[in-house]
């Protein structure tokens, strides 16, 4: 008697009753069901919801690793036990087993909160409504961790957590009704309650935070600082970073979003599978770019002086925007999430380019909110049904135009 | 009950739950989100109401056999509005600070969707007692409401509730924020008022199933 029968029994033996979503979960979750289906036609398709999450957390896997080097590289590095990268991505000073255990130690415990919390919600509500425990939050379980800084408290995700699955996607109706994205509204709900473990020059390192409520106890020592790229540029101070590293991803940031060349590969590996859509990534990444060069068009022309405290984010280079803060992550695995963006193809353009337009749009326009990449795509979450209406009118119209044309 | 009929009793009794003017008719939800962020202001509003919507009616049930229909409205926000300057009085006399903080919500009273409902659904076509027993229950339901947003808001906004302390000093860091907890700035927003009506509606429509509409 293996595990797997053992679950089978206790499905059978709780059929009916309120436990069984639960077993249900857990054995189709592990193996492939017992039931098949003996009569009617199907279509036999691969693509199953489980395999489409598997795939997408496939996609961040290596964001998630190189999350936790960067981890323990930034400690090292502010607090003056490690030196700054010399030789390129394969610099051993990033690539080292006290660098990943420095972070593992720290975002291990992240991901298995949000895991744990999201699930136990999911299985509770899966018993209530009678219904089976969907898979919709394997992927946003994963996304969690890497949108957050890494110095934040576990207790506060556990309450976003909690939050974002209840009123982000339960009351909606489960996954797959949801208007908003769950893995934002998580961390938008971080960012409004609790704004100090969110943003600042801080919680981008592990152990600033420490650092600093022991000087404040009195202790003799140095304050560290991490801040982020966006948050210096905002101030109209220097970021620091040359581009390589701001491309490679040796910068502080949320857990995952810093790598520009990692995020690109999962991107190019969900288009190569077909789940994640390139339209979306792609006129996102147009609209950044245009709203980038306005900005940089503006500084250029000289309509705003070095004293505006808009000149840090406008003068950045337009092509830079792509590279720094959270919009590479927001655009490959949020924006393109299937339930909340556009269905339609060209809804899928119009989506994607206002994201990258709004997102740039807030980044420089409103320091308070550095990133500006979270409120845009929530924002166009609440537009999408709209686009997606008035694409499927207009092509109405069109078709009745012909028709006309035709019968007259 | 034996003060009241059991027909009278339900007038009161019907607005707090089954018919609660903020939860199921959804009105008055404007000054819901805007004020109630902190339990005193909370409370202030629902007393205000009170007497308006209680004492309002009753004029406006005394009146309705001389109140010519066309101009019926016009009546109407003169009443409310002459009962809402007395409250706004009253407290800018006793209570300055607090009326510096519902600032122009107490004005608002007078387009309250609850109290115009009221003047125009119950008090116009019946008796001044019967009016007046149905201000007092949708003025309790509509306050009710109120306390309980401010209640959670306040608590887990700024640890207070009526402004005392009760999850410790944030500042000295005694009681609960000895162990690393901090107030949810999102909960001070008029968006959480929302949310947290949002949820006493769901709760209130799990309970009661015959509550909800397709």
């Amino acid at each position: 008697m293996g595990l797997k029968s053992n679950l089978h029994n206790l499905k059978e033996k709780y059929k009916g009753t309120k436990m069984a979503p639960a077993f249900n979960a857990i054995h189709t979750f592990l193996y492939l069901p017992n039931e098949t289906t003996h009569n009617g036609t199907h279509i036999k398709a691969a693509d199953d919801l489980k395999r489409t999450m598997n795939t997408v957390i496939m996609a961040m896997v290596p964001c998630l690793i190189f999350g936790m080097f960067n981890a323990g590289y930034q400690h090292n590095v502010a607090f003056g036990t490690g030196s700054v990268i010399s030789g390129g991505l394969f610099s051993a000073e990033f690539w080292s087993l006290d660098n990943l255990l420095i972070g593992a130690w720290k975002i291990l415990p992240i991901l298995v909160v949000s895991y744990g919390v999201g699930l136990l919600i999911e299985f509770i509500f899966a018993v209530i409504k009678k219904h089976e425990v969907e898979e919709g939050y394997l992927v946003t379980g994963m996304l969690v961790p890497l949108i957050v800084p890494v110095d934040i408290p576990l207790w506060m995700l556990a309450v976003a957590v909690a939050f974002g699955v209840v009123i982000g996607k339960e009351v909606f109706g489960g996954t797959g009704m949801n208007i908003l994205n769950p893995a934002l509204t998580i961390r938008a709900f971080l960012f409004f309650a609790y704004p100090t473990w969110m943003s600042g020059d801080k919680v981008w390192v592990e152990g600033a935070v420490k650092q600093d409520q022991l000087i404040a106890a009195g202790e003799n020592l140095d304050a560290i600082s991490g801040e982020t790229i966006l948050g210096s540029l905002a101030q109209n101070k220097e970021a620091g970073y040359d581009v390589m590293d701001m491309f490679f991803g040796f910068i502080p940031g949320s857990v995952g979003e810093t790598s520009t060349l990692l995020i690109l590969l999962g991107g190019l590996f969900l288009i190569f599978t077909k789940i994640g859509s390139w339209r979306i990534m792609l006129s996102s990444v147009i609209g950044a770019l245009v709203m980038g060069l306005i900005f940089n068009g503006v500084v250029s022309s000289g309509w705003i002086t070095e004293s505006s405290k808009f000149y840090g984010l406008m003068s950045t280079e337009f092509w830079h925007h792509l590279l720094i803060g959270g919009f590479a992550f927001g655009t490959v695995f949020m924006a393109t999430d299937p339930v909340t963006a556009s269905q339609t193809n060209k809804g899928k353009w119009i989506y994607g380019f206002l994201i990258g337009f709004i997102s740039i749009l807030i980044r420089v326009f409103n320091p308070a909110y550095p990133e500006g990449v979270m409120l845009a795509i929530l924002l166009m979450n609440v537009f999408a049904p709209t686009i997606d209406h008035y694409v499927v009118q207009g092509n109405v119209k069109q078709r009745m135009k012909r028709l006309k044309a035709k019968t007259a | 009950m034996g003060l009241l009929s059991k027909k009278d009793a339900q007038l009161i009794t019907d607005p707090l739950a089954d018919n609660n003017p903020i939860t199921i008719q959804v009105l008055g939800i404007c000054s819901a989100l805007a004020i109630t962020a902190e339990l005193k202001a909370s409370l202030v509003m629902a007393i205000s109401v009170l007497f308006v919507l209680g004492l309002g009616n009753v004029v406006i049930s005394l009146m309705r056999n001389i109140i010519p229909s066309k101009i019926r409205i016009i009546v109407q926000l003169i009443v409310v509005a002459a009962l809402v300057i007395i409250v706004d009085l009253v407290l800018k006399a006793f209570a300055y600070e607090l009326s510096k903080t519902l600032s122009v919500f107490v004005g608002l009273i007078i387009t309250n969707c609850i109290i115009m409902g009221r003047f125009e659904a119950f008090a116009l076509g019946n008796g001044p007692w019967k009016s007046f027993l149905d201000g007092i229950g949708n003025a309790v339901g509509y306050g009710v409401i109120l306390i309980i947003v401010g209640f959670f808001r306040e608590l887990f906004g700024s640890g207070t509730l009526f402004g005392i302390p009760v999850l410790g000093d944030p500042i000295a860091k005694t009681g609960l924020y000895a162990i690393g907890y901090e107030n949810n700035g999102f909960m001070i927003m008029p968006p959480m008022a929302l949310i947290v009506v949002g949820i006493i509606i769901w709760i209130q429509r799990t309970k009661n199933k015959a509550l909800i509409e397709d």
